[in-house]
């Protein structure tokens, strides 16, 4: 990357590349079809060609690259998780977003923050404990800080017991980090592009043939392809289309607001997190503050914002950062996602043989991306499923063998 | 400030209640195969369009049935929820995709809701507190 910069300071040109390449017109069959044009979906398009070999892939999108939830998240990435499963799972993921920015040449902006989730009350610090000692076992970088220690890290943190739920201690995470989310979906797209694989944005699927329990196609708003194999992974409607091919989902979707405050200064290095005050802070490389919630409190297929999250999120902001009392907040804005009951994702097989599933990604998806389009690509490419992924499958609703991943969740939804 | 009309306590702010989830028919659990009853805790119909719900308005315990646009984020109607066993509404079309059966006629008078099913609520598993009820659709009745 350094080398091309060099080189393109020293052109006389300054060439120009187009990033992107136009949409192609559709192609009659395709041997995988992918249906999401968000971070998941490019990153297996990506992986199935770059470790695969397989190219002649197709991903399809009803709206634009990165629209949906790759672009509404708050982009922070961690792997200090409750279950070992999911430990092990998402510290894969951090190992691939190091080394990201490099592998695609293109700067996701990968930045090292140190995260904090802080614990107001016993059962909070018991379960940073725990999440600790599962963390520590599996080689992720984790620990139990006190008041003393969190207050010396994060000197802008009020500590006063003069608030309705005082800091008792955090779980600090050194390695949480957050990445440049738009750059993340961009980059695969990109280099996808590269080794063949073509987009398809604009490009909505109204239909899934399946013939004798086999995918064989899809209907698009284009015209229909046939496909030797395909996947979904659109976080939001997952259970809209998984009805497409005739199955149902443990899935409700629900939204998520976030919202930013007006550039600062950078006074904010570490990311801070409250499950029990149901918060979450960092500050971007822009200076805007990024801040996010719980989940809404029902259901719906909606991205409207609305003011009981901001009085809600911001009387708990107030209380961790009570001088933030000036600052006006710039954008909100709400994301679709796909709550499991357990707290975990829904990947693997389906009922529909060759059709694969990266679903339920509920509120903690972007930290996933490199390591579901690694995993994903490799099932759809060799028809084994990861032993990394095995207990995300969709059948563990059928024989109860569901995660618990719901402490470790950000934010007490 | 979104509105919820609620049947017993009038017009009142929607973050007083706790959506339940469908109402939808309970497979009786000493008869149903493992399959059905896994389908019914777990597996969501999760309709983007007209869905009838369980909601609760939390401050006075008080169970009612809305009806919601899921996209528009409309409340069409509220009513008690002894109005779905007194007057034989069909919410089987609603609540399934195909109705494999049709639902038990409805008896009157309501029957008392199943005091067995609570048990059957998975217990939470972690210590954070949960707003989100995404199980208990059985709490109805």
């Amino acid at each position: 990357m350094a080398f091309g910069l060099l080189k393109y300071g020293l052109s006389r040109r300054r060439p120009v590349k187009r990033f992107l390449s136009a949409r192609p017109e559709l192609r009659p069959s395709y041997d995988v079809a992918i249906i999401g044009g968000g971070g998941h979906g490019l990153a297996t398009a990506y992986y199935l060609a770059a470790k695969h070999g397989v190219r002649n892939v197709a991903v399809f999108d009803k709206g634009w690259l990165g629209g949906g939830n790759t672009g509404r998240n708050t982009a922070i990435i961690r792997s200090n998780y409750l279950t070992p499963e999911g430990v092990a799972f998402y510290e894969e993921s951090m190992r691939l977003y190091r080394g990201l920015s490099e592998e695609l040449d293109f700067n996701i902006l990968y930045s090292e923050r140190g995260h904090f989730t802080l614990a107001h009350s016993d059962a909070a610090m018991r379960t940073s404990r725990w999440r600790a000692e599962v963390n520590k076992h599996l080689g992720v970088d984790s620990e139990v800080v006190g008041r003393e220690e969190l207050a010396r890290l994060v000197p802008l943190l009020n500590m006063s017991d003069e608030v309705r739920h005082p800091v008792l201690g955090a779980l600090y995470h050194p390695p949480g980090a957050l990445a440049r989310h738009d750059a993340v979906a961009w980059a695969y797209a990109g280099r996808a592009q590269e080794l063949g694989v073509e987009i398809h944005t604009e490009t909505e699927v109204t239909g899934i043939n399946v013939e004798n329990g086999r995918v064989t196609g899809l209907e698009t708003t284009r015209g229909p392809v046939a496909c030797g194999k395909a996947m979904q992974a659109v976080a939001g409607l997952s259970g809209q289309v998984a009805r497409l091919a005739g199955f149902t989902l443990p899935i409700r979707t629900v939204p998520l607001q976030a919202c930013v405050s007006l550039p600062l200064k950078p006074f904010l290095d570490p990311i801070i997190v409250s499950g029990s005050l149901h918060v979450y802070i960092s500050q971007s490389d822009r200076g805007e503050l990024v801040m996010g919630g719980a989940t809404d409190p029902y259901p719906r297929y909606q991205t409207s914002s609305t003011l009981d999250f901001m009085e809600g999120l911001m009387a708990h902001i107030l209380e961790l950062f009570p001088f933030m009392s000036d600052v006006p907040v710039l954008r909100q804005w709400a994301g679709m996602t796909d709550m499991t009951p357990d707290f975990a994702p829904v990947m693997g097989l389906t009922p529909v043989e060759n059709y694969y599933i990266d679903s339920g990604w509920g509120t903690w998806g972007f930290k996933a991306t490199p390591v579901c389009g690694n995993r994903m690509a490799e099932l759809i490419a060799t028809g084994r499923v990861p032993e990394l992924i095995q207990s995300f499958h969709l059948d563990r609703f059928r024989d109860f063998s569901l995660m618990g991943e719901k402490g470790a969740a950000s934010v007490g939804h | 400030m979104k509105i919820m009309p609620c049947p017993l306590n009038g017009p009142r702010n929607i973050q007083e209640f706790i959506c339940a989830g469908p109402v939808e028919p309970h497979p009786d659990p000493s008869r149903c195969s493992d399959d059905e009853w896994a389908e019914f805790v777990w597996l969501e119909e999760n309709l983007a369009g007209v869905v009838r719900e369980w909601w609760c308005h939390a401050a006075t315990s008080y169970w009612f049935i809305a009806e919601r646009n899921t996209v528009t984020d409309e409340i069409l109607a509220t009513y008690p929820a002894d109005r779905v066993f007194s007057e034989r509404v069909d919410f089987a079309p609603l609540a399934l995709p195909e109705p494999p059966a049709p639902p038990e006629p409805p008896k009157a008078p309501a029957p008392p809701p199943p005091a067995e099913a609570a048990a059957d609520t998975p217990a939470g598993d972690a210590p954070s507190d949960d707003a989100l009820p995404l199980a208990p659709k059985e709490t109805g009745g």
